[in-house]
């Protein structure tokens, strides 16, 4: 950039660069808008299936009549599984996650990044390694303790339990509060002040974009997973929104005689926070974070 | 001042041995402490504990039930892998990484490559692509459903070309409509990864590239391939692990892995015996022969695909 700014640019030179790169800014834009295509019409395509009495699955169906429209798919899975309460069970199973995470994640980075103590650096690495440990290892000796010897099948405990602490965080918090000067943190202790004091009064306010995009990344784990709250909740009270519209797609679905629109319509309840979250703070959700949170 | 500096000689012992012992804040580990020991009881003692159950004959007793479960060697292993449907998961889950892997690669690397140069519509652009991998995975399956269905819309815009049977029902293409649904849904990430390595590419080699006479395509490949290098190994590890750990899909799009175990992944296996049959020391068996075959498949990508000093 610095030295084509500095460096006269030659006529020819330009113009080989403006058709050079007109044929590649069609390319690029067709090569984008086709992805965007095939990554938002399946929402499109949920949405209005939805709202469709008897979803029609020609291609015409995908356009309807805006008259045709009904919110009958609604009130039809409402009737199968509560939505309200799979709501609610979600919103638990999520709030317990973040509360973990926002609570002991938070302390755990900011100990990782400014506070020097014996196993730190084993620290760091568990939080890295912890997060390659494939599930699949961890489902059947975790369903034993859990379910079986510390009773917690069908409970809210037993459903948070092994997503308590989210480890990216830990890892993207760490990141956040290794930039923070040293110099602030030295000031303040010498002026007294203890640690949780710091941390309260200077270093969260200091993070405060760490803590929503932390917010977002842990969100959209509990409130999608399904493998694990299926296997610990039997009981369709405390079932989260995933499992019993899951239960309902692979069981109820086969025997009804047109179940995809109340399939649909169950599947929007369950996209449409995240969607909605994610739109509002998407620039929370930049590559960067990520990023650091996977490589460490 | 003056008390503290006469009790210096004798108090500076205390703190030296405290410190080599502790750190100089020993309050990190305080604060450490919650994660430490929720990574020790959710993630250290299961995953011994995973090893002990793979080795002995496990069952499901009354809780508080003294039971005698002897160690039985590789009878856990043994008996898994002389069930055809274990080997046939496995198998599977091999189509799967092979179509889903590679496709993953490339049109992350593809589409960051295209989504960095752009400035007009830039975040409508970045958040549709990430939709699909924060939306739950029950909900998007709903519409595949819906679309891959034997009336679905696919078929009907196919029309004469559409697969008979439909695909989740044809024992040829249910794994790899599988594997197009996972690359679609989690597409989003791997770009958002790539997005970050893209901005450690120096901007000097494009240009000295283009000095050169490179155009485009071959800048692309001479230039942003190596320099992502870092990004794609990431990105391989982490597809190849996602994938190994599939469930969700097999287990609704195609209604439990059919038909006839055409599209059964090795964890919807592990759970059908371990949780449903009551096997759990056979469970536990296959998931760590599974990790063992991650493992040696990410050191191999390392191998071949890292860094080379």
């Amino acid at each position: 950039m610095s030295r084509r700014s500095k460096n006269r640019i030659t006529p020819i030179d330009t113009l080989s660069e403006t058709r050079m790169s007109r044929g590649q800014a069609t390319l690029r834009a067709v090569v984008l808008a086709l992805g965007a295509l095939v990554f938002l019409f399946p929402f499109y395509y949920m949405v209005i299936g939805s709202l469709q009495t008897e979803p029609d699955p020609t291609v015409a169906g995908a356009f309807p009549n805006p008259a045709n429209l009904t919110l009958d798919n609604f009130a039809a899975i409402n009737e199968r599984i509560s939505l309200l309460t799979g709501l609610v069970n979600s919103g638990i199973f999520t709030l317990g996650v973040l509360l973990g995470t926002l609570v002991f994640g938070l302390l755990a980075g900011y100990a990782l990044a400014q506070l020097h103590w014996r196993g730190r650096g084993a620290t760091f690495a568990l939080a890295l390694l912890v997060q390659v440990v494939p599930f699949q290892l961890l489902m059947i000796p975790l369903y034993v303790l859990i379910a079986r010897d510390y009773g917690l099948s069908d409970n809210y405990l037993g459903m948070i339990l092994p997503f308590f602490i989210n480890s990216t965080a830990v890892v993207i918090f760490r990141q956040y509060f290794l930039q923070l000067p040293k110099e602030l943190f030295e000031a303040a202790r010498i002026d007294g002040a203890s640690e949780l004091v710091l941390l309260w009064r200077i270093a969260i306010p200091l993070v405060r974009p760490a803590l929503i995009t932390v917010v977002l990344l842990t969100f959209i784990g509990p409130w999608n997973e399904f493998l694990w709250p299926f296997l610990i909740t039997k009981d369709a009270a405390l079932q989260p929104l995933a499992v019993s519209l899951a239960n309902y797609i692979s069981t109820v679905a086969a025997s009804a005689a047109n179940p995809f629109g109340a399939t649909l319509a169950g599947a929007v309840v369950l996209a449409a926070p995240v969607v909605v979250l994610f739109i509002v703070f998407q620039r929370y959700f930049i590559s960067t974070d990520i990023g650091s949170g996977v490589k460490g | 001042m003056t008390a503290t500096a006469t009790a210096a000689p004798k108090a500076a012992k205390a703190p030296r041995v405290r410190e080599r012992l502790l750190g100089r804040n020993p309050l990190g580990l305080l604060f450490s402490a919650p994660y430490l020991v929720f990574v020790l009881l959710v993630f250290a003692y299961p995953l011994v504990y995973s090893l002990w159950i793979a080795f002995h004959d496990f069952f499901f007793a009354a809780p508080g039930a003294q039971v005698d479960r002897p160690f039985v060697g590789l009878d856990n292993f043994v008996a898994a892998f002389s069930d055809p449907a274990v080997i046939r998961s496995f198998g599977n889950v091999g189509i799967f990484l092979l179509i889903n892997v590679p496709l993953t690669v490339v049109l992350s690397l593809v589409l960051a490559t295209a989504l960095n140069r752009v400035t007009r519509f830039r975040t409508f652009l970045r958040v549709s692509y990430y939709v699909p991998y924060v939306t739950a995975s029950v909900a998007v399956v709903g519409v595949w459903l819906f679309l891959f269905n034997g009336e679905g819309l696919v078929n009907q815009i196919l029309g004469p070309l559409a697969p008979d049977p439909s695909w989740l029902i044809s024992e040829t293409w249910a794994m790899p409509t599988i594997a197009i649904f996972v690359t679609w849904k989690q597409l989003g990430f791997y770009i958002l990864l790539y997005l970050a390595a893209l901005q450690g590419v120096p901007k000097e080699l494009y240009e000295s590239a283009s000095t050169d006479g490179a155009g485009a395509i071959r800048s692309f490949f001479s230039v942003t391939v190596p320099g992502v290098r870092p990004a794609t190994v990431l990105v391989l590890l982490v597809s190849t692990v996602t994938g190994a750990n599939l469930f969700t899909e097999p287990y609704l799009l195609t209604g439990g892995g059919g038909p006839n175990g055409a599209s059964a992944s090795p964890v919807l296996i592990m759970y059908q015996k371990g949780l449903q049959q009551g096997q759990p020391d056979v469970a536990a068996a296959i998931g760590i022969v599974l990790v063992v075959l991650v493992l040696v498949i990410a050191w191999l990508q390392n191998r071949f695909a890292g860094e080379r000093d």
